[in-house]
């Protein structure tokens, strides 16, 4: 792993986001910063030589002043006194014949002063320094005709502009200089950081797919998008392993509920085999490993039924019911069977029907079923009843069924939802333990829940049916009662 | 009776051939849709068995085309485990009764018997007679042995019921989705209380017993004598 993992590590640097975005980020802003030099650069130039002609102009026409009332022999004074001063401009006067008469400028190229036009351009001059050697410089210059056939050559230098210039260009190449090795360097920075923490997430997610559903992303603290990702990854895995404790938990219980009666048969079997001498004994016993067989079938039914209302299949069609007929009929369903057990089962007395938008088979289910266990905790105590009532409350449809049995303990409530869960540890009553977790099922599937409350004495449990929109022109829902009836199988 | 089991699951199939013929019926299969619908319309079956989920054809269509061929044999449908289940489509599609997997071979026995019953004369009698019981569906009125039994209403239907498809054993499930409409399975003996009830009313003060309970199927009513 780490000889493979070495090149390809400092490829895949290279393969990064941060690497593109960096790339993209240092080209971009080093054409900016490009233009930004070279525009100032530009700027100050066209400054500096309007700054300059405009010198020129107003020494020109103060030189010409002078000559204009002194001649020329007045100009070279004054220019000669004016040479002397620091940072003097330049001066050259010629003689018609082409002889510096006096002058700054130990020699300036003879084709400059013979030009005709008068423009500012920039010249290459000699300088006379204190030395009295000749440097190299260039000077924007103008050359005027004087009468009597004299030129004057005004100008400055401009060694100071040409050392802005370099000082700009100087800096721009330090600026996309250091541009680029801050931006190789936030980019290493940025996508090691990064790098490691998608390596630290890939590490985890390895780890959880293989088996480990315990482990959980790392969260810094810093609140930046990884840490939020992190959050909500982090929740998923959360809800997943709890998904998967249910799931676990509920096959640990079909196991043992489901092994119990298979064990039970078995043995059944197993004697009637070996011991069995006529043919009613035989008979007997098929009869009964017969009756056990339909039982484990129906706990599968229920548990199915359970798994296809909790996945809330999109077969299930909801429709427009009323839930007193099924009230009604839940109660003349059951009433032979309070009778047998000696339960007064009753109904709330309804006006008129009761109106619900929902699935006519599986509320009526889980009204059957509250009712089924109602009646059995109900026997076990003196004048046994159960009522069941129907009522609207806040927008929700609730449907109750109380009895004034024994009750559940507030702390066993949320627990006997669950799937298998009965509070009779002998499993003396029959029953597999499903009833009230397809209530729950039945509830949730509806946006409702099931409620458990003291009854005083007993327990009351609610099924709460929220208030749902009409379903619109569903052909299944359209056909109405028997329809819905028989979109479950 | 001629069954057509239309089945593309090896061992299902082959279970259910073998059992319907220990039940002494006659039992022809076939593999998936194309051949179940040329077998389906070349011979004349009493009922038909067909899996939803079918190789080559799906099952629905094959009830659609037979129903649009003016074939009426009475059809059950099968639906597959885990398969959404829209008894609706399956029944709208032309089948007469469905059946979920898993299911106890009981069940569909009854359901296949109660179904052939479906074209016979007796489906469109208006007065139902079994030994000395006689239920008259107009008048609604029951006597046995010429002496007027009174019943609630949801008693009635229940013989009535019972009495329609007299000597075939109906379920318990059957009995709830045909006399009280609901198809889901009672988790206790209500339907066997409700029966006791009517067997108090019907049976009771006779020496010959006509509501007998068939173990692990369900009831039948039959004069034996």
């Amino acid at each position: 792993m780490p000889k493979s993992g070495a090149r390809p590590a400092r490829l895949r640097l290279l393969r990064t986001t941060a690497f593109k975005l960096a790339a993209v980020y240092l080209a971009v802003f080093a054409v900016f910063a490009a233009f930004l030099i070279f525009y100032i650069a530009k700027n100050t130039t066209q400054l500096i030589t309007a700054q300059v002609a405009e010198a020129v102009d107003e020494e020109v026409k103060d030189l010409a002043r002078h000559f204009d009332v002194g001649g020329i022999g007045r100009l070279a004074r004054v220019i000669d006194r004016r040479s002397r001063q620091p940072g003097a401009s330049l001066y050259v006067v010629v003689t018609p014949a082409g002889d510096i008469l006096v002058g700054n400028v130990a020699a300036v190229p003879p084709e400059v002063l013979e030009s005709q036009s008068s423009a500012l351009r920039p010249i290459p001059y000699s300088r006379l320094d204190e030395e009295g050697e000749a440097g190299e410089h260039v000077a924007l210059a103008r050359v005027f005709a004087m009468p009597g056939g004299f030129r004057l050559l005004v100008g400055r230098d401009i060694g100071e502009r040409q050392h802005f210039v370099a000082v700009i260009r100087q800096a721009l190449f330090l600026t996309v200089g250091l541009m680029v090795v801050l931006g190789l360097a936030s980019w290493i920075f940025v996508s090691r950081r990064v790098l490691k923490r998608i390596d630290s997430i890939s590490a985890t997610s390895r780890q959880i797919m293989s088996g480990d559903l315990s482990g959980r992303l790392e969260v810094t603290g810093t609140a930046d998008e990884f840490d939020r990702l992190a959050v909500s990854l982090n929740a998923m895995l959360a809800r997943i392993e709890a998904l998967m404790a249910g799931l676990k938990q509920v096959s640990d219980n079909i196991a043992h509920d489901l092994k119990t009666p298979l064990t039970r048969m078995r043995s059944r079997v197993e004697q009637a085999l070996a011991r069995a001498e006529d043919v009613e004994q035989c008979k007997d016993t098929l009869a009964a490993t017969l009756e056990d067989a339909d039982q484990l079938i129906r706990t599968f039914d229920a548990l199915l039924m359970i798994a296809r209302t909790e996945a809330g299949s999109s077969g299930l069609a909801f429709a427009k019911t009323d839930a007193a007929a099924i009230v009604a009929d839940m109660v003349e369903l059951y009433e032979p069977v309070a009778e047998e057990a000696g339960v007064t089962l009753a109904a709330e007395p309804q006006e008129g029907p009761v109106a619900f938008i929902g699935n006519r088979e599986l509320v009526s289910q889980a009204i059957a079923n509250l009712v089924d266990n109602a009646i059995k905790h109900a026997s076990e105590v003196e004048e046994p009843r159960v009522t069941i009532s129907l009522c609207r409350v806040e927008g929700a449809l609730e449907v109750a069924v109380s009895d004034n049995g024994p009750g559940i303990p507030e702390a066993d409530r949320a627990r006997v939802v669950e799937r298998f869960v009965r509070l009779d540890e002998s499993r003396s009553r029959p029953g597999f333990g499903l009833g009230l977790s397809l209530v729950a099922a039945v509830a949730k599937l509806h946006e409702g829940h099931l409620r458990l409350e003291d009854a005083a004495p007993g327990l009351r449990a609610v099924l709460v049916l929220p208030e749902q929109e009409e379903p619109e022109n569903e052909p299944d829902a359209a056909q109405g009662k028997t329809d819905a009836a028989a979109a479950l199988a | 009776m001629r069954i057509l089991v239309i089945e593309d699951d090896q061992e299902t199939a082959a279970y259910l051939v073998k059992a319907l013929k220990e039940a002494g019926h006659i039992a022809d299969l076939a593999r998936d849709g194309e051949a179940g619908f040329a077998m389906a319309s070349s011979e004349s079956y009493d009922v038909l068995v067909v899996d939803r989920m079918l190789p080559k054809r799906d099952g629905l269509s094959v009830i659609s085309e037979l129903r649009g061929n003016g074939d009426r044999t009475p059809v059950l449908i099968l639906s597959a485990l885990g398969q959404v289940d829209d008894r609706v489509k399956g029944l709208r599609s032309g089948g007469d009764d469905y059946l979920a997997k898993p299911y106890a071979f009981s069940e569909l026995l009854a359901r296949i018997e109660v179904l052939a019953r479906r074209n016979t004369p007796a489906e469109a009698d208006t007065r139902y007679r079994v030994g000395d019981l006689e239920l008259d569906r107009l008048s609604r009125h029951v006597s046995r042995d010429g002496e007027t039994i009174f019943l609630q209403p949801r008693e009635f239907r229940l013989l009535e019921y019972l009495m329609k498809n007299a000597g075939t054993v109906v379920t318990r499930t059957m009995l709830l989705e045909n006399v009280w409409d609901y198809h889901f399975d009672p988790q206790t003996n209500v339907i066997d209380v409700h029966i006791s009830r009517l067997r108090g009313k019907i049976d009771k003060n006779f020496d010959r017993q006509l509501l007998h309970t068939v173990r692990g199927a369900g009831y039948v009513i039959r004069d034996d004598a």
